[in-house]
């Protein structure tokens, strides 16, 4: 076990523990602060993939963006905060059949995958690879990107307009 | 190199940079004072030592003998963690600011810098936006009115800032090509400071800095005659110093942040031409960073004692609808420079 | 690179280290002598009242929806500010046609008033009618 293993683990912990934290958590806030280590235990381990960019740029929208939005959101609703989530269990057996459904599918496909034994060279940075590609082969996606985003923003304003009203 | 010499200089570094941090940031503390004093013709804390000097180990040492008390409206368990976030979020940022070139010690050649990450500019803004929770979630913790307000504020705030910050980072990010802060300074050689080369986004990224770090005139999230103590009021002993220490080490960073991306780092314009030796010349560099730090520090301090509050409207609306279409308009403005003189 | 990153980790696991101690050496030293009042929330002197978690601004939601498309699009304008010194007038206007759409996002915004933060517009106290009132010796109906 090399010490990247050790680094490994210790965000794939971070990630699953908190996760399951955020789903049985009782208080909506309490998840909220959770998903906080979710989302960084996340970009904990695309760091380790060599995927500087994707990492930031995880914690810079989710975390600085997504999350503040979902808190926000939370105490907006200011019944919800002093109230209990209810977060029993039910539909046990559906619940596992689908599970298991699920798990054996995952785990089949893991079996039967050919999976690359020796890793590739991890790049200097990916930030120009992906700058070159968006200006050069992808660059109407690049501009639709931002129409899409415009169309979200258009979207986003009239609803909340609409909610004011 | 190997990794075990790696992480002895690292953790040395690591020591060096958090000594360095702790000591300016509690005589930050204490000149604040002594200049707000100054600004306003008194005589500020002098009694506790020399002139004063010893006056922030004074109020360290109260500050730990303060009982603590977390409100019984309060959900304990976020009231407690939102001091770690805010202090822990503030530290963090300082791994990535080069305070000087590499120098040569003992045949180890060594960056100024705890970790070249080659994308430290995004790291900066990242944990920018983490620095967000601690004031939200110590707001919506505390059980009281004040405090709820004042983290909401401060959250909308920061958040409406840091677009005009992200896209004067664009500015300075054409200009060098790349995102590590050591290749930013060296991008600006001799006078091609980016503070020359693109003066709007030198201002929108200062102002965006101010209101990143609830200094006056952006400090609505504290503001004392309407909301007590803001997101602290319910904090006392080192839990509220926890808020304070992150509070100046921000600043700290915001003024570290400014001379990294548009005065040149520790570049002293054409200082290798004067034929100096590699450690004078090292010296030199190291002194010029901690010298422009400083006075922007000082610069953050005299506004502070010159320009009144904002109105919550009226900041909203200088962030985005004046200081959002000026970082747009400094994009386009570097953009051409670049096409027309080949930069 | 993961190198530099593995410093960052060391240097956050430190300040994470540096900071727990303090809290815990300061847990420590201070005294501990709660009474009931102490742990009140302050509320100028008053005793509390109504919750604590008062119902705000949905304009503070708006904002943040709005930051967080600017958010997205300042990241994908990174990686092109990056390698705009390859193109010239060719990566030009690939960016200048972005931030014209982002511009027309902006203006759009504005020209609606999602931008504008609304004042509230506090009632006062209408006087002459509390004069009137009192003139005819109708008891004044005061707020407590």
């Amino acid at each position: 076990m090399t010490i990247y293993d050790i680094i490994f683990y210790l965000f794939a912990a971070i990630t699953v523990l908190s996760a399951f934290l955020v789903v049985t958590a009782k208080n909506i806030v309490h998840s909220a602060f959770y998903l906080l280590f979710t989302f960084f235990g996340v970009a904990g381990l695309y760091v380790l993939l060599g995927a500087d960019f994707i990492a930031i740029v995880q914690i810079m929208v989710y975390v600085g963006g997504i999350l503040i939005l979902l808190l926000f959101g939370v105490m907006l609703t200011n019944k919800i905060t002093s109230v209990e989530i209810k977060s029993g269990t039910i539909h046990v057996l559906p619940a596992v059949i689908g599970l298991g459904l699920f798990a054996a599918f995952v785990l089949s496909t893991m079996m039967t995958t050919k999976w690359k034994s020796n890793p590739a060279e991890l790049p200097f940075t990916t930030v120009y690879d992906l700058g070159y590609i968006l200006i050069n082969e992808y660059v109407l996606i690049f501009e639709l990107l931002g129409i899409l985003l415009l169309i979200a923003l258009i979207g986003a304003a009239s609803i909340a307009r609409k909610d004011k009203e | 190199m190997n990794i075990w010499e790696i992480i002895i200089i690292t953790v040395i570094k690591i020591g060096a940079i958090l000594t360095i941090m702790l000591l300016t940031v509690s005589y930050l503390v204490y000149f604040e004072r002594r200049i707000s004093a100054w600004i306003q013709s008194r005589l500020g804390p002098n009694r506790v030592g020399w002139e004063g000097i010893l006056q922030p180990f004074a109020d360290v040492f109260k500050l730990l003998l303060k009982e603590d008390i977390s409100p019984v409206a309060a959900n304990k368990f976020i009231h407690g963690l939102a001091p770690f976030i805010a202090v822990f979020v503030a530290f963090s940022t300082y791994a990535v600011i080069p305070i000087g070139p590499d120098v040569t010690i003992f045949g180890y050649s060594i960056q100024l810098v705890v970790a070249d990450v080659n994308i430290g500019v995004l790291y900066v803004l990242a944990l920018t936006s983490l620095g967000v929770y601690g004031l939200t979630f110590a707001g919506w913790s505390s059980g009281s009115k004040y405090s709820l307000l004042g983290g909401i504020r401060s959250s909308a705030q920061m958040i409406s800032y840091e677009v005009s910050m992200g896209f004067s980072v664009g500015g300075v990010l054409l200009m060098a090509g790349s995102l590590s802060p050591i290749a930013i300074v060296e991008a600006q050689y001799g006078w091609m400071w980016n503070a020359i080369v693109q003066p709007i986004g030198f201002i929108t990224f200062t102002v965006a800095a101010f209101a990143e770090t609830n200094r006056l005139p952006f400090d609505l999230p504290e503001a004392e005659p309407e909301l007590v103590g803001g997101y602290h009021t319910e904090y006392s002993s080192m839990k509220f110093a926890g808020f304070f220490l992150a509070e100046y080490a921000n600043m700290i960073i915001a003024a570290g942040m400014i001379v990294t991306l548009y005065l040149g780092g520790w570049q002293v314009p054409y200082i290798d031409k004067l034929g100096l030796g590699e450690i004078v010349t090292a010296l030199m560099q190291v002194g010029s960073f901690f010298v422009k730090m400083g006075a922007i520090l000082f610069f953050f301090i005299w506004v502070r004692w010159s320009i009144p509050r904002f109105r919550y409207d009226q900041l909203m609306n200088l962030g985005w609808k004046v200081m959002f279409p000026l970082s747009l308009i400094n994009i386009v403005w570097v953009a051409a420079l670049i096409m027309i003189f080949n930069l | 690179m993961l190198t530099e990153f593995g410093k960052v980790l060391v240097f956050i696991i430190l300040a994470a280290a540096f900071v727990v101690i303090a809290l815990f050496v300061a847990r420590l030293i201070r005294p501990a002598r709660p009474t009931k009042e102490k742990f009140t929330i302050y509320e100028c002197g008053e005793n509390p009242e109504g919750t604590p978690w008062v119902k705000f601004n949905i304009r503070f939601y708006v904002v943040a929806l709005i930051f967080l498309i600017f958010d997205v699009e300042i990241v994908l304008l990174f990686p092109w500010a990056l390698t705009y010194q390859d193109y010239g007038i060719y990566g030009f206007l690939v960016g200048i046609i972005f931030l014209l759409i982002l511009g027309l996002g902006m203006a759009y915004e504005w020209r609606k008033g999602d931008l504008e933060w609304e004042k509230p517009s506090p009632k006062p106290p209408n006087l002459a009618k509390i004069l009137e009132k009192s003139k005819r010796n109708i008891p004044v109906e005061v707020p407590d």
